[in-house]
């Protein structure tokens, strides 16, 4: 039997290896490397059907009392290796747009492939942390993985900017949830998060010093999952990072960053003001994202605002503390935002990332388009995919723990979602622009598991 | 052979997807869709309440999800209706100048997902059935449409998705509102706990409204209208075909299904409000629609109009009301149909449908003038079409029966009010047809070529339909009536 850390053990290795090749055997197509990686990701996803049980966390000792292997989180860890993979597979599209941004100096491709396995291991690792030291840890190494590949094609001036924003805010975000662990810890002397349960069920504990702590550390998450009014950097950082890695940090930086509140929330839910909080963050964040979205030009810059709409959703689910929903709505999400982001960057790399550069695309390739109809009826919710399911699971629970308010919003702002995301549908079909001949779509990969069941 | 009829268009949309002659297979897959409907109305046992061939697959037994199908009478009605105007639709549709295939794969999605929703006895597929459509409409509007066709595509898109989320929402809570060990998604299951009271008052109350306003803004009750007249005048022929002859009868049919036999007591909570809204689809657009310039618009408010008469047969809560409105139903579809395939005719022909520019068609298109003709006296609620039969029935019963709201009955005030609006359909009705076929033939007209004998076919197969309902209605009551028999009571 396999235990739930030689996962993350078999990640890095991995990882390391790619860059010790990539260091030594400079003569190799790059694009090796990347093919190696997926490979070795596939044999550890295999692996992971096969995890040894771990003790349950009120007897855990040693390693186990920051680290858990219940089913949350070895679904997220498959959930965190299919998305690396899939982000690995838009990598090598993507390839040409690296090594052109580089002219003259020997291309910088083998990081480019080496650095998501190590984000890979930061993701695995964070679904499975149940303390607030080692959630601080992995959540560091995700994120600094990710100041490297934002800004990656460094010489593009949009993607500098992006690098640099992502970098201060995300430091700020750091700083924040460091402070706020100092304030819990000080408050209850504990940083798993199971004594501090207990902790806080002791009524001579200070809750509002607490309460305070736990605010804080909603700050640095909700920079994570892009909620209101944390939300700032979200745009131009998803407009100027290499395409694969916007799809990577709009699904991978989310999922985790919900993984995390949903285990963090657990301790603070005998305070009352920390629902109300959330349910007024999840109406902006869904009142924000989908009015914001409404005059987008820009795909990449469209489908940064629509993930912060999803945030809202999927923070109805967190609101009603549905852990099924939640992560139903984001295996969903996962699907769909990744087929999308790969017709994206085939497409982008012929005309553009404007919507406009869509246009007509039904008639130039036909097959493209039609994947592409497929991704944005799902995001919107239409039967019959797995965004409506999301969605249904959503407003199910929505409904049965009679959240008036965010039921009614979650409607209304669903006519916002259909019409942005149908402004795509029309560019491809509607409106005729032969401005560039057909796409291959040789180097789409097919993904055949958007239709429910 | 339920599914074989739900499933033939979808298969046929992908195959014309995938390639194969569009026409030829789309009329191909109706052809045969009508022949099995006309087996299972020849099969089907009017007496039997329940459901016959009954298909079920489960899915989920967890949520009580199963995938199954099924017909009594009222959906009987339905999934023929859909079965005759669909052929008619697709045998209008022509010869398509770009993207024919996508046009008649889109065109058998709305048939075979309004088919699907009627036959359907799970309510979470009765519900997909009908979202199946949705994008379809969007690109045929917007693609194939004419006139402001980019705003109403946006339009009808938008307030069906937000009246269909309203809907869902309805079914979540009428699901939740069972007790845990009676929660199901199918029909029987949900009557069943019905009739144990299992379905609190209040509950049915929250319901009821959810229902209706979602309901209502699929089937455009006033004052959620507003997409309709413009989203019928910009779309081509065969959609505005399908979507005001089958699909719009999605809603009115779901409030038969369910509104009527779960929440009796929502319904009775909501009559008032109901009925007001009813009247104003009958007079005020009722009064709009003579009001109309263009023979396109004209036919989109009359089509929103009618549905007030459908909604009171409905609110009256009888079973007269109640078959009647199914007979209406029927019968609207078939008339809005063939009404919408000749403005489509005409406007290929003349490229305007404006009364002013048009006069004397009838000299130059005489079948096309006749047909017109009988349409829009079916309509009006002639005798001898079946739209009269349904319009009788739910004046009778309206005015007879109806649950009793305090000291005066307001169904006596309001079936006189309705009748009205006989009056102004007839006013707008043959209106319309005088300025657009009688009087002096403008010159500019005198190159016009009639319909060519193939397209009478779809003509007479509609008319045909109409006539034979209208003098043999009792055949349809027959078959509807007794799904209504156990909750409805004949004498109040």
């Amino acid at each position: 039997m396999i235990t739930a850390p030689q996962l993350e053990i078999a990640v890095l290795v991995l990882g390391m290896v790619i860059l010790m090749f990539e260091a030594f055997a400079t003569k190799i197509d790059k694009r090796v490397l990347a093919y190696a990686a997926i490979a070795g990701l596939a044999l550890v996803f295999i692996a992971t059907f096969f995890v040894a049980p771990t003790p349950p966390p009120n007897q855990a000792t040693g390693f186990w009392n920051f680290y858990t292997a219940d089913r949350l989180s070895i679904f997220f860890k498959q959930f965190a290796l299919l998305t690396t993979m899939s982000v690995l597979i838009m990598m090598i599209d993507y390839a040409p747009v690296v090594r052109s941004s580089f002219p003259g100096s020997p291309d910088g491709l083998g990081e480019f492939f080496a650095v998501p396995v190590f984000t890979c291991a930061g993701l695995m690792y964070l679904v499975s942390a149940i303390d607030f030291v080692f959630i601080f840890v992995s959540l560091e190494l995700v994120t600094i993985s990710f100041y490297v590949l934002v800004s990656f094609t460094r010489r593009n001036p949009l993607t500098l900017e992006a690098g640099v924003k992502y970098l201060v805010l995300s430091a700020l975000s750091t700083a924040f949830l460091v402070y706020g662990i100092a304030w819990i810890f000080g408050v209850t002397g504990q940083t798993n998060l199971q004594r501090i349960t207990e902790a806080l069920a002791n009524p001579n504990t200070d809750h509002g010093a607490a309460l305070f702590g736990m605010v804080l550390v909603l700050v640095a998450l909700g920079f994570k999952i892009a909620a209101v009014p944390f939300q700032i950097w979200v745009p131009d950082v998803y407009q100027g990072a290499p395409t694969p890695i916007t799809a990577y940090l709009s699904v991978g930086s989310k999922a985790a960053g919900f993984v995390v509140l949903l285990r963090v929330l657990q301790p603070f839910l005998m305070l009352p003001q920390i629902e109300r909080l959330l349910v007024l963050i999840a109406l902006l964040t869904l009142i924000y994202g989908n009015l914001a979205a409404l005059p987008q030009g820009n795909l990449k810059r469209l489908l940064a605002y629509s993930s912060i709409a999803h945030a809202g959703y999927l923070l109805i689910g967190v609101v009603c503390l549905d852990g099924r929903a939640v992560v139903f709505y984001l295996a969903a999400y996962l699907l769909m935002t990744l087929l999308s982001f790969a017709v994206l960057v085939i497409v982008s790399q012929q005309t553009g990332d404007r919507i406009s550069d869509f246009d007509g695309l039904g008639k130039r390739s036909p097959f493209l388009a039609f994947a592409m109809l497929i991704g944005m009826i799902s995001l919107a919710g239409v039967p019959f995919t797995a965004g409506f399911l999301g969605k249904f699971f959503i407003f199910y629970a929505a409904i049965s723990q009679r959240q008036i308010a965010l039921v009614v919003v979650g409607v209304v702002t669903v006519g916002c979602v259909f019409y942005y995301y149908l402004k795509v549908v029309r560019a491809m079909y509607w409106e005729s622009a032969a401005k560039i001949d057909k796409i291959p779509v040789s180097a789409a990969f097919i993904r055949s598991r958007f239709w429910m069941r | 052979m339920v599914l074989f009829v739900i499933f033939c268009p979808i298969v046929a949309a992908v195959l014309i997807m995938a390639g194969a002659p569009a026409r030829k297979t789309a009329l191909a897959a109706s052809g045969l869709t009508l022949a099995a409907t006309l087996f299972l109305l020849a099969s089907f046992q009017p007496a039997q309440r329940d459901f016959q061939h009954v298909t079920s697959f489960t899915i989920s037994p967890e949520w009580h999800l199963s995938f199954t199908t099924g017909l009594d009478g009222l959906s009987m009605a339905m999934v023929l209706l859909a079965a005759i105007v669909t052929p008619a639709a697709l045998w209008f549709a022509g010869k398509i100048e770009k993207h024919e295939n996508a046009f008649y794969a889109c065109l058998l999605f709305i048939s075979g997902g309004a088919i699907g929703a009627f036959a359907s006895i799970d309510l979470f597929f009765f519900y997909a059935f009908h979202e199946l459509a949705l994008i379809p409409t969007f690109l045929l509007i917007g693609i194939w449409g004419s006139g402001n066709r980019v705003a109403a595509a946006w339009k009808i898109t938008i307030y069906l998705a937000i009246g269909s989320f309203v809907l869902l929402l309805g079914l979540i809570l009428l699901y939740q509102s069972l007790p845990i060990a009676s929660r199901s998604f199918d029909i029987r299951a949900l009557k069943g706990a019905a009739e144990l009271g299992q379905i609190s008052g209040d509950a049915q109350r929250h319901v009821y409204l959810l229902l209706l306003i979602g309901f209502g803004i699929l089937i455009s009750l006033f004052p959620f209208h507003t997409w309709a007249p413009e989203a019928y005048a910009s779309a081509p022929a065969p959609a505005a075909m399908l979507h005001a002859g089958i699909l719009k009868k999605f809603g009115l049919y779901g409030l038969l299904r369910l509104a009527i036999p779960l929440l009796p007591e929502g319904a009775r909570h909501w009559t008032n409000l109901l009925v007001v809204l009813l009247l104003g689809n009958i007079i005020y657009v009722g009064l709009v629609t003579i009001a109309q310039k263009r023979l396109d618009w004209m036919l989109g408010y009359s089509s929103v109009m009618h549905m007030g008469y459908i909604f009171l047969g409905i609110a009256s809560a009888s079973i007269l009301g109640a078959t009647g409105a199914v007979v209406l139903m029927f019968a609207h579809g078939l008339s809005i149909a063939l009404l919408f395939a000749l403005a489509g005719e005409l406007r290929k022909r003349t490229g305007t449908l404006v009364f002013d520019e048009l006069s004397g068609l009838a000299k130059v298109m005489p079948f096309a003038g006749l047909a017109f003709g009988l349409g829009a006296f079916a309509a009006i609620g002639l005798p001898g079409f079946a739209n009269f039969a349904g319009e009788i029935m739910i004046f009778f019963g309206a005015f007879k029966n109806g649950w009793e709201i305090g000291r005066f009955h307001i169904f006596q005030i309001a079936t006189v009010l309705a009748l009205w609006g006989v009056v102004i359909s007839t006013v707008y009705m043959l209106r319309a047809y005088r300025k657009t076929f009688m009087g002096a033939l403008n010159e500019r007209w005198n190159g016009l070529v009639d319909l060519r004998p193939g397209l009478r076919v779809p003509v007479a197969l509609l008319v045909g339909a109409l006539l034979c309902y209208g003098f043999f209605p009792q055949s349809f009551v027959r078959m509807i009536a007794p799904a209504f028999r156990t909750y409805l009571s004949a004498n109040k």
